[in-house]
């Protein structure tokens, strides 16, 4: 199983197994992971799931979609090239192991 | 804070904020969570949407796991029913005859769904509904079995099940008793474009007709309307809203009027409980009346708010409401409450696979229905919150919306 480093804001961080097909959203719930409230419980439609992918991680992930490009718009910390709305990227066999980064506030 | 006791009623999505906020904000004290399932508190939105559709399995619908309530020091007191609150004693009574002494009390105790009423709908196996998690599942497996879904009810719930159900394949058929979809929550425009997709989706839509009787024999359900239609079907689920939980709240003498009522503190009319969520009415600022609203949001930012109170906080529930629904490739945004709007702009083209339709009252925005146009929604919220704007003001502003919700 893939696992996925979650580091928070002020440097510490989780690394927890994510199953296929569960969303990073839904693995940092789920394992107590702090700082994704995820308030529209991975409807795209809240933008409180906000992560920052690490650099070399980026090009693994599938693309933005329209919708999750537009919500990263709004999401409360700054928008970096590595923004991705967590519950949009579900784990597969391919993607392996990542890190992200936590942004210190989500509203 | 050490030695207080502070019990929330209700483990849905106000009762976890409610606890959640009590401990990031350093409350300390002992905090129990008394939910009348007897499973941890999970996401009620999934059960019409992709959880009954199957995309997601009952785990990932946790908010929390058993964890997190360890490590908080949150005492979930499951499958336990409250039978009465004793306001001067402070107390609460369970069912089975336990008590719990309170220094505060928190009471998120949500809604239950309204029944249908009709001849041969009480205690009809046929007859489905979606409020818990058994609920849906319950549902989930009877699909699996049948080819007719009739639905009752052309509201959110109503409309993402029968979006799902026809994704599953099924033959759908939905009636609503009032002539457009979805009429108490969005505009005749609104209501026409989602006539339309459910249409082209093969849907068949009975609008203004009311539901007679049921019957069922040889497994079969016949459904008998005002129109003198009837229809064949395998199941029945009904989508015709929800009554708020407000019995014990009301046999203990806090005001109440069809919900629990609230100040802007979340506060009830007994200074030692606060009230969050779905089962709440309070006077909101955005709808210019009182209102009870059935939202995450609701949930999320009231049970903020009365986390902060029950501390001794001042901080007001002052938040822009908002909606979203599923259905087909639609992804409904509601900010604001626009019912009672006289004018109205639209940005895109409606019917369009994106457009934004945005409502005014006096010359002033009061909120904006949004498909497949997140970044309008999320503007709109943001435009909501900080400042009043004329029609003139988004007209002008209409390229870059952005751009002027940061200004």
């Amino acid at each position: 199983m893939s696992k996925v480093t979650y580091r928070q804001a002020d440097g510490s961080a989780n690394t927890i197994e994510v199953p296929v097909g569960w969303s990073l959203m839904e693995a940092a719930m789920q394992n107590s992971i702090e700082g994704i409230p995820a308030e529209c419980g991975g409807g795209c439609a809240c933008a409180t799931c906000h992560v920052y992918i690490d650099e070399g991680d980026m090009s693994k992930l599938p693309d933005l979609s329209d919708m999750e490009g537009d919500m990263l718009e709004c999401v409360a910390a700054e928008r970096l090239p590595g923004s991705r709305l967590s519950c949009q990227i579900r784990m597969t066999d391919e993607l392996g192991d990542l890190t992200v980064t936590i942004p210190s506030e989500q509203f | 804070m050490t030695g207080d006791v502070f019990v929330v009623i209700g483990a849905g999505q106000a009762g976890i904020q409610v606890c959640n906020s009590l401990r990031n904000s350093g409350f300390c004290g002992q905090l129990i969570l008394v939910g009348d399932e007897d499973i941890l508190p999970y996401q009620r939105p999934p059960l019409s949407k992709s959880f009954l559709l199957g995309d997601v399995d009952e785990q990932r619908l946790f908010f929390r796991p058993q964890s997190h309530f360890d490590k908080q020091s949150i005492e979930p007191l499951l499958g336990t029913k409250v039978i009465a609150i004793d306001r001067s004693a402070k107390r609460v009574r369970l069912e089975g005859g336990r008590t719990l002494n309170y220094t505060k009390l928190a009471l998120t105790t949500g809604t239950r769904v309204r029944e249908l009423d009709c001849e041969g709908a009480a205690n009809n196996a046929q007859v489905h509904y979606i409020r818990s998690l058994n609920d849906s599942i319950a549902l989930r497996n009877k699909l699996a079995e049948v080819e007719r879904v009739a639905i009752i009810g052309g509201g959110f719930v109503g409309l993402e099940v029968a979006a799902v159900t026809r994704k599953l394949g099924k033959a759908v058929t939905v009636y609503e008793a009032e002539d457009r979809l979805m009429g108490r929550v969005v505009s005749p425009m609104l209501s026409e474009f989602y006539s339309d997709l459910h249409r082209e989706n093969d849907v068949s839509l009975c609008l203004g007709e009311r539901i007679d009787k049921v019957e069922v024999s040889n497994n079969t359900v016949q459904i008998y309307t005002n129109k003198q239609q009837s229809l064949d079907c395998d199941i029945i689920v009904a989508g015709i809203g929800a009554i708020a939980n407000d019995e014990i709240a009301l046999e203990a003498g806090l005001k109440c009027d069809r919900g629990i009522i609230v100040d802007n503190r979340c506060l009830t009319s007994d200074p030692n409980i606060v009230a969050a969520g779905d089962c709440t009415v309070h006077f909101n600022q955005f709808a210019g009346k009182t209102v009870r609203l059935e939202s995450v949001q609701n949930a999320v930012d009231q049970a903020k708010i009365a986390a902060s109170t029950m501390l001794g906080g001042e901080s007001v529930y002052d938040q822009v409401p908002w909606f979203w629904s599923d259905q087909y490739d639609a992804k409904l945004q509601i900010a604001g409450i626009n019912t009672d709007y006289d004018k109205y702009l639209t940005a895109g083209r409606v019917g369009d696979t994106r457009f934004s339709i945005f409502y005014f009252k006096d010359d002033r925005l009061i909120g904006a229905d949004s498909i497949n146009d997140p970044s309008c929604h999320m503007a709109v919220r943001k435009i909501m919150s900080t400042k009043s704007v004329s029609v003139s003001q988004i007209q002008e502003n209409l390229s870059d919306l952005k751009s002027f919700a940061k200004q």
